[in-house]
């Protein structure tokens, strides 16, 4: 408490006296606002450009093309185009099941690491973590070989066993595990972390009062930590939206998993396969546009519940 | 004869009976999880071509690691070890400039006040939400436009760009540099930008190190930016030339022990380099949730 008085007093004092002299803040905002607006701002502003205009060829081809103002029409053709919207619902599927079961998952072990039955702590955190140092894409690849039947002992092994294990027919529970693999541990990580800050008064409290492990899991430690809640739950929905390297990776290997899979792979071979940029950049605003309208909406509800909470704690 | 030990007895002796194997257990099982393939990896790059797609087990009259790391030294003149070199030049000096940039402005951020300061850092922190891949179409074209598309400043500059990393630095500088400090400098007659040189940065530099970790990973897994920007595979980062060999395998099933191969040797930079600096990523993760 006294350290806190301590530390904002004096910032507090440092922040008046240095009031007035603009140039070192300046010079050191400088670097990484300029980089900023070059390779944030600017490109924004250029896709929702980009997205009002068509390229048309003129006559056969030669002489190039031309732009041509197209308004919204970009978006309409975006938005009623088939393999657009089926990437969209191909997108929800993925986030209603791998959000939930990730961020569950995370969440599970990390309170089971955070008990006081738990051993090799540093081991376990370190060891779940891993996964995290690979690649995306060289995680994709691996799991691409287990899940071939053939090379993956995984799969001869269930084979074996009599049950026919066809992950690669499955591209939504092979994607999601791809990115499980790949998340969970660092979210474990996040969690624990959050779970080791509440202090030790409080749960010897609900200890005292005779709640048991459950009970303190539930009441006590996951509504202590719902601020980590939110940012792994808005960080993991912002990624997920931005799904690529997996099931572009599967694409080819299975089946089911098309070249427009998910919105950003629409998005990619608009642009790159047709050279449509009017529609890549509009179907790339859309989906910021949705990003954007979530993490609103996450932002809202989770200020609104934890503003109920301090009113009724007050 | 109320015996005041009770209570507390059950306490302690409940958890112990409900799962202390338990819990263990599933600590094990989810371990095994995250650690087997990279296990079935470690294995399957001493495998030749052959054993590789049949799925035989390794024994040692199987082991071909040492040809499969010649074959990829002898593949296109080890154009394999020229994305490495790449790779470590895009995510090490990326990474080390953009840690600068980063505490550069989170320092002040937290040092100093200026008008309109809190709205400018609500900007950052929307552009942190920003998905990075919305961005990299527009980038192209307008790296096409400059002249800068397929180069190495077209993945290289925009690699310097990363919000929470200003986020995190802001954090950091809360906690490492005592106001006092810069105080005392500032009486002494050092200037300002001196001070942030001699004193804040020194002071943080265990979040400067958490910073570049989590840009360097992030620069070294990045798949989408190369491969939009880049067309030239002497420029590829190592990601981008394993996505490209694996599209030959269809064809040419000689590349499979290459990728894999050359898998197993991209992912030890990292695995090296998150068990050294445990207690960096650690700080930045908890610095993060605790917000």
């Amino acid at each position: 408490m006294t350290r806190h008085i301590l530390r904002t007093t004096s910032s507090r004092a440092v922040t008046v006296r240095r009031r007035g002299r603009s140039g070192a803040p300046a010079v050191l905002l400088a670097p990484f606002l300029i980089l900023f607006t070059a390779c944030t701002l600017i490109p924004i502003g250029y896709a929702v450009y980009l997205s009002l205009f068509s390229e048309r060829r003129s006559g056969l081809g030669f002489g190039g093309s031309t732009s041509v103002f197209t308004g919204l029409g970009n978006y309409t053709r975006a938005l009623t185009d088939h393999a657009f919207l089926d990437g969209f619902a191909n997108i929800a599927q993925y986030c209603l099941v791998y959000i939930p079961v990730m961020v569950g998952f995370s969440l599970l072990l990390a309170l089971l690491l955070d008990s006081t039955l738990a051993r090799a702590r540093r081991f376990f955190q370190l060891a779940l973590f891993m996964p995290h140092a690979v690649p995306g894409i060289i995680a994709a690849l691996i799991w691409m070989y287990l899940y071939t039947p053939g090379i993956s002992p995984v799969i001869d092994a269930l084979n074996a066993a009599g049950t026919q294990a066809d992950i690669l027919g499955h591209p939504l529970a092979a994607v999601v595990n791809i990115a499980a693999w790949e998340w969970t541990g660092y979210n474990m990580v996040i969690f624990y972390a959050a779970l080791q800050a509440i202090p030790r008064e409080v749960l010897e409290a609900a200890v005292v009062d005779g709640a048991g492990p459950l009970r303190t899991a539930f009441s006590v430690k996951i509504p202590l930590i719902r601020a980590s809640l939110t940012m792994v739950g808005l960080f993991t929905m912002i990624g997920s939206l931005q799904l690529f390297t997996e099931p572009m990776i599967l694409h080819g290997t299975a089946p089911g998993v098309t070249s427009a899979w998910t919105p950003n792979m629409y998005a990619y071979t608009a642009a790159f396969e047709r050279g449509d940029y009017g529609l890549a950049a509009a179907s790339s605003v859309l989906l910021a546009v949705v990003a954007a309208a979530l993490s609103l909406i996450v932002t809202r509800i989770s200020r609104s519940r934890s503003d109920r909470r301090t009113e009724v704690t007050r | 004869m109320k015996s005041p030990t009770r209570p507390r007895q059950s306490v302690r002796r409940r958890p112990w009976t409900l799962s202390k194997t338990a819990v263990n257990g599933a600590l094990v099982l989810a371990t095994v999880y995250t650690l087997l393939p990279l296990g079935w990896l470690l294995t399957a790059a001493a495998k030749n071509t052959g054993d590789l797609l049949v799925g035989n087990t390794l024994t040692p009259d199987r082991w071909h690691l040492g040809e499969n790391l010649q074959h990829l030294v002898a593949t296109n003149d080890g154009i394999y070890f020229r994305w490495y070199l790449n790779s470590l030049l895009y995510a090490g000096l990326g990474a080390l400039l953009c840690a600068f940039v980063c505490v550069c402005a989170g320092y002040a951020f937290e040092v100093y006040a200026f008008r309109g300061k809190e709205k400018l850092f609500g900007l950052v922190l929307v552009g942190v939400l920003v998905p990075t891949t919305a961005t990299a179409l527009p980038m192209y074209l307008l790296a096409s436009e400059i002249g800068i598309v397929n180069t190495f400043w077209a993945v290289f500059l925009p690699s310097l760009v990363f919000p929470f990393g200003v986020y995190l630095s802001r954090v950091f500088c809360a906690g490492y540099i005592p106001g006092e400090v810069l105080e005392a400098a500032r009486m002494d007659g050092a200037g300002e930008l001196r001070t942030f040189w001699s004193i804040g940065l020194k002071m943080v530099m265990p979040g400067f190190v958490t910073v570049f970790l989590f840009q360097f990973t992030a620069i070294w897994n990045n798949f989408f930016l190369p491969l939009v920007m880049l067309s030239d595979n002497r420029l590829f980062p190592v990601s981008l030339g394993l996505y490209s060999w694996n599209t030959e395998t269809h064809a040419f099933p000689e590349y499979y022990p290459l990728v894999v191969t050359g898998s197993l040797l991209a992912v030890l930079p990292l695995v090296i380099a998150f068990v050294a600096l445990q207690r960096h990523w650690k700080a930045g993760l908890t610095a993060g949730s605790v917000k």
